[in-house]
């Protein structure tokens, strides 16, 4: 009866935590959802040291209030710039701390497991390694740590299966085995776990990146649910569950938005056909801009048809314009413009136009990583869009002004077939009377495949830092 | 078995109802979603407190953790910890910013 009871308590916990996902429909809800989550979970250990006696008091405390800490620190202070390298980390934590636990509970005498919460144990401790491997890779690509561009070592795929195999076996040699030599062999599994998500992530980069960060979000909630299954905690695997179904429906999230499937891109499928020299050049300005770049690479007055400078020509239909719809890119993350942006989008709307966003589902280097931007740099929550709400009114807008985004507004995604964007559902800004381009250079973006709407006579080209180019066109705007 | 049973069943309903809720978070909402379920899966946490009790548990009778397993078991605490405060108070301040 007590383990029933101890189940029903278990159970009303989980329903809890259920209760804060259900309100992650609106940003308010979303904010009370969160306070929901925190408290259930507050109850969870709450519970947990009623039915437990904890002992090494000093050291659960000091643990608690070092990662406790830091974890705040970094969360109260971090700009929505290098969110998604912070959420890749907290993924690699996760996945970390399963891993550690799956290898105590495998490893420590006494312990009288079940044969199948054994091997629940050991698939914990696999995913959990790899798990924080490849989030500590993905974080930092997206901190700028590490080239953004993937790595494929030869003979990757055949690296792979060897460390799943050795983890396999070595598995099954330390299954049931308690002693130092038991220990020995685990150690080994987690090590080779930890290659194995290493070499798993490093070769997918770029604008992939999304599809990586949702799939090690997965992953680091199946581990915990698998460690839950091992040391029997109902409310480790339900919490593990809701991790891993949230994260499992953002990566096919984002390879729908790709028109590409989600294994592939896993499988580090390079999306190109083209020569490698193409996918040399994809934009690696490091994850927070550098003046340097920026300054080498403006060449601002480069002839086009017009006798006029480009920036007088997108001043003049920015200032005829009675409508206009923003695109932000990973490139506006890059040059950090964001603010510029609200800037300019402010003052057009100061002077009587309708002004809106319009946001790719990938655009960025995670899920959502326009709106956070735009939401610190303070526009309003109502005037950004998804790609459904707006791509019909492209049509009847007077200026589509594009920046750093290229790939999500690329019409030969459309209407060129075989290319690696093919299919792709993409803004179609194209229909716009006139485009503004504020990006760093006019080559392809990571896809590698040309942009002809840069080409088009209606479109204007601002090449340079987005911080630069979107400022001289707010100075025209008085 | 009954016990597997009964935890893979908790892990198929839970996964079931959070699919159907989670699938209509709308897309602005990924970001903040994401690290939510981030501070979830500091659960962990529970497990990594349990390598430090004293008393029968599910698993039957513990011996006290031995020197490495305190370490490794401090180690997952510290980072399921950062998860768990970081998780929250990122999403905290993200939510409140789309609130505008």
């Amino acid at each position: 009866m007590e383990g029933l009871r101890g189940l029903l308590v278990d159970l009303a916990v989980i329903a809890i935590f259920i209760g804060g996902i259900a309100q992650f429909r609106t940003p308010a809800g979303a904010r009370k959802g969160n306070l929901t989550a925190a408290l259930a979970f507050a109850i969870a250990l709450a519970l947990l040291f009623y039915r437990n006696t904890i002992g090494h008091m000093w050291i659960v405390v000091t643990a608690f209030i070092v990662g406790g800490g830091l974890g705040y620190i970094v969360s109260a202070r971090i700009g929505m710039t290098r969110i998604p390298a912070l959420v890749a980390f907290q993924n690699g934590a996760g996945g970390g701390a399963a891993c550690l636990v799956s290898f105590v509970e495998l490893t420590r005498g006494g312990t009288d497991f079940l044969a199948a919460r054994e091997v629940f144990g050991y698939v914990g401790l696999v995913v959990g390694g790899a798990t924080l491997a490849g989030s500590i890779v993905a974080g930092g690509k997206l901190a700028g740590w590490l080239r953004q561009r993937p790595v494929t070592l030869p003979g990757h795929n055949v690296a792979l299966f060897a460390f799943l195999a050795a983890v396999t076996t070595l598995a099954i040699l330390s299954g049931g085995v308690r002693d130092g030599v038991g220990a020995a062999l685990t150690a080994g599994i987690a090590v080779a776990a930890l290659f194995l998500g290493a070499l798993f992530a490093v070769r997918i980069g770029g604008a992939d990146m999304p599809v990586l960060i949702s799939f090690l979000n997965t992953c680091s909630g199946l581990a915990a649910a698998f460690v839950g299954v091992a040391v029997g905690n109902q409310m480790l695997i339900a919490a593990g569950a809701m991790v891993g179904s949230s994260g499992l429906i953002l990566t096919l999230v984002m390879a729908r938005a790709m028109n590409r499937r989600a294994g592939s891109i896993l499988a580090g499928s390079r999306l190109l056909d083209a020569s490698a020299s193409e996918l040399d050049t994809e934009v690696e300005a490091p994850f927070l801009a550098d003046a340097a770049v920026s300054e080498a690479s403006r060449p601002s007055s480069s002839p086009v048809a017009s006798a006029d400078p480009p920036v007088l020509r997108a001043r003049r239909a920015l200032a005829r314009a009675a409508s206009v719809v923003i695109v932000p890119g990973y490139g506006m993350a890059v040059a950090q413009a964001q603010r510029d942006v609200a800037a300019l989008a402010a003052e057009l709307e100061k002077a009587g136009k309708l002004v809106r966003f319009a946001v790719h589902p990938v655009a960025g280097r995670m899920p959502g990583h326009m709106h956070v931007l735009l939401a610190e740099a303070e526009v309003d929550y109502d005037k950004l869009f998804e790609m459904e709400a707006i791509n019909d009114d492209f049509a009847s807008t007077d200026v589509a002004l594009v920046v750093g985004a290229c790939d999500v507004v690329n019409p030969a995604a459309m209407n060129v077939e075989n290319t690696p964007i093919s299919g792709m559902p993409i803004l179609r800004v194209y229909e716009a009377a006139t485009v503004i381009v504020c990006n760093l250079d006019d080559k392809p973006g990571y896809s590698g495949v040309p942009n002809p709407l840069y080409d088009d006579p209606r479109t204007i080209m601002l090449l340079g830092d987005a911080k630069d180019t979107v400022r001289e066109l707010s100075a025209g705007q008085d | 078995m009954g016990e597997i049973g009964l935890m893979l069943s908790i892990f198929a309903v839970t996964s079931a109802v959070s699919y159907l809720l989670i699938s209509r978070v709308p897309q602005r909402l990924h970001t903040p979603l994401m690290s939510f379920t981030n501070a979830i899966s500091a659960v962990t946490i529970l497990g990594a407190l349990l390598i430090f009790s004293h008393e029968p548990s599910s698993l039957g009778s513990l011996p006290s953790p031995s020197v490495a397993e305190a370490v490794l078991g401090g180690l997952a605490i510290t980072l399921a910890a950062f998860n768990l405060f970081g998780g929250f108070a990122v999403t905290d301040r993200m939510t409140e910013m789309f609130k505008r």
